[in-house]
């Protein structure tokens, strides 16, 4: 096998084997990603996006609640999925549980508390609620996220 | 033993980043037993450490300290390979600082400052970039990030235009630059979620299935090349065939981040098939690793350098390669997606590849830094039982992980009606979570060791002689 390596396959080629298929692939995932641009604002109900849902994901952000939880399968594995929190759950329920932590219960994970005004509560389930509306290929398989 | 000294003295500043890398390691692992407490004692340690703190200082130790070590080993290498002396010693211990203190204050504000405070301090409303997984530095931070990866890859850049310019040192520099490159999307934060995420992962996956597989390549080359004496034609196009490899599957597959995350369904397709593939660069990494060895030419007194570098081939392989795999594919990841499968893999992929290929740089280096070709052999035994503590420890780890992964998909994600909750389904888990905690504290036992090697002396056989 080292025979056929050595005689045949040189390292010039091998090298040229390196930058043309890395410029071929970089174009094609260039173009796919522009394509997906394209796709993105009707798969997200981007017309939809209001400067509550801005205001929502900027205290989504800065709570850093990626640090525990998942939002469409990434972030953290310590606490729920919330892409479909609001299927799940409902407004109500997302802000008053917000704002009851943390629960200090014994041995149980603990959420902290993040001291938010009303309005911010609002923003905060604005987002998630259009979160769940973004066409995820019916991700996940289940309400339980 | 006699004593060796440097090819090139400015390859001497290496040692910095080495110990830096080497100590921010131990904070990372650290955390992680924080971490691993947490998921079976849930309020361990809040309200002083909440989950999220412990695990953005867990996460970010880990690329800082990654990132000390593939500066480290360019600062060693680089003069090695180009011949000459480094362009600026001086900027190197500047940016060496620079680094550290952005680093170490950055963790500081993580766990004593609240984080919604942390961004008002420091820009965010200026420019939001926070509050994104691994991405969570302040604004400063990152800047810092840019400027100091800038001002590193113009002081090797320079050293290798006025040098001998081999393979090895052109991928590591096509590496770096790319990562440099590729760090400036974490400035990209559109409102809409979906475009946030999908150019997030412009700097996630292109950093770890991308460039950084290019830093990989070149430096176990560098240690194989030094460790084996095998010609240098042949470990260049293995090289070069190995990256070549990694950059036409990992490019396009991106796209297994993009199957549930708003992206157009025809990424299951192209994510599923190309990222299917990039097992085969790994493959070919361990392939090539034991071929140079068989090949050597002669006998490297420092083997534990060898150890680590063959072990970070397989564990690369095994971890990124078939971990990968297992849930790569778009109908099976339909349901592992963001379970502790997941998880699994980020441990195996990271320690394998990157974890290892930098401690076996550093372990072929740091001897040569401190004035010997190698450690005395019962440094280097001591040195291997921190190798295989670590190893075997963080497989266990994985095993467990994994096992927790399948048991969650089964209980909660299966099931089409009555699933368990997420809360519930963890509580079930607790077995799992155990062991991983064990194998967590098994590492750091491992780690101790490794870390006590550098200290060891040539033992009493050596003393009276």
């Amino acid at each position: 096998m080292n025979q056929v390596k050595s005689s045949g396959f040189t390292k010039q080629m091998a090298r040229n084997m390196f930058y043309g298929g890395t410029v071929f692939f970089i174009l094609v995932f260039v173009g796919l990603i522009f394509d997906s641009e394209r796709r993105i604002p009707q798969r997200s109900n981007a017309q939809e996006i209001t400067p509550a849902v801005v205001r929502g994901k900027h205290i989504w952000e800065t709570r850093n609640c990626i640090g525990c939880h998942t939002l469409l399968g990434e972030g953290a594995y310590f606490a729920p999925e919330l892409g479909n929190v609001y299927k799940r759950r409902g407004p109500d329920f997302i802000k008053a549980w917000i704002a009851a932590q943390p629960t200090g219960t014994p041995g149980r994970r603990q959420m902290p508390q993040f001291n938010l005004s009303n309005e911010q509560l609002n923003d905060l389930v604005e987002f998630l609620k259009w979160t769940g509306n973004i066409n995820t290929e019916k991700w996940p398989p289940n309400i339980e996220g | 033993m006699q004593a060796t000294t440097l090819k090139y003295q400015s390859q001497a500043v290496a040692k910095y980043y080495f110990v830096a890398a080497l100590l921010l390691f131990t904070g990372q692992i650290v955390f992680g037993l924080t971490l691993g407490l947490q998921y079976i004692i849930g309020d361990f340690a809040t309200p002083y450490v909440y989950f999220n703190q412990a695990r953005m200082v867990h996460t970010n130790l880990l690329i800082v300290w990654l990132l000390f070590g593939f500066m480290g080993a360019a600062y060693y290498l680089i003069p090695e390979e180009a011949e000459t002396e480094l362009y600026s010693p001086k900027l190197a211990i500047m940016l060496f600082w620079i680094f550290l203190a952005a680093g170490a204050l950055t963790v500081v504000g993580y766990l004593t400052v609240p984080y919604a405070k942390l961004a008002e301090w420091t820009g965010n409303d200026l420019l939001n970039t926070m509050g994104r997984e691994f991405l969570e530095q302040p604004l400063p931070t990152k800047l810092g990030i840019v400027v100091v990866a800038l001002a590193f890859l113009f002081n090797i850049t320079m050293t290798v235009l006025k040098g001998r310019k081999t393979s090895i040192a052109l991928v590591l520099l096509m590496g770096l630059w790319g990562l440099a490159l590729m760090f400036l999307f974490s400035f990209v934060n559109p409102s809409n979620l979906v475009r946030d995420k999908m150019y997030w992962w412009f700097v996630v996956h292109l950093w770890v299935e991308g460039t950084w597989e290019l830093i990989l390549g070149s430096l176990l080359a560098f240690v194989l090349v030094k460790t084996t004496g095998v010609d240098r034609e042949v470990i260049d196009k293995w090289l070069y065939v190995i990256i070549a490899l990694a950059l036409v599957t990992g490019i396009l597959g991106t796209g297994h981040h993009f199957f549930f995350i708003g992206t157009p369904g025809y990424w299951q397709w192209i994510g599923s098939i190309f990222s299917a593939m990039e097992p085969i660069p790994f493959f070919a990494m361990t392939m090539f690793a034991f071929n140079m060895v068989q090949r050597r030419r002669r006998e490297h007194p420092n083997q534990a350098a060898v150890l680590w570098a063959v072990g970070c081939s397989v564990m690369g392989f095994l971890g990124a390669g078939l971990w990968g795999f297992i849930h790569t594919l778009s109908p099976v990841n339909y349901y592992t997606h963001g379970t502790q499968v997941t998880a699994a893999h980020g441990h195996l992929a990271f320690y394998g590849a990157y974890v290892m290929v930098v401690l076996a740089i550093i372990s072929y280096a740091m001897p040569m830094l401190r004035g010997r070709e190698a450690n005395s052999r019962r440094a280097q035994n001591i040195e291997m039982w921190g190798f295989w503590a670590m190893t075997l420890s963080m497989g266990v780890m994985v095993l467990a992980l994994t096992g927790a992964g399948i048991l969650q998909v089964w209980l909660q994600r299966m099931p089409t009606e009555n699933a368990m909750s997420f809360m519930n389904t963890q509580d079930q888990l607790n077995f799992f979570y155990w062991i991983r905690l064990g194998g967590g504290v098994g590492f750091l036992l491992g780690l101790v060791t490794h870390l006590y090697s550098f200290f060891a002396g040539p033992g009493k056989e050596l003393q009276t002689a």
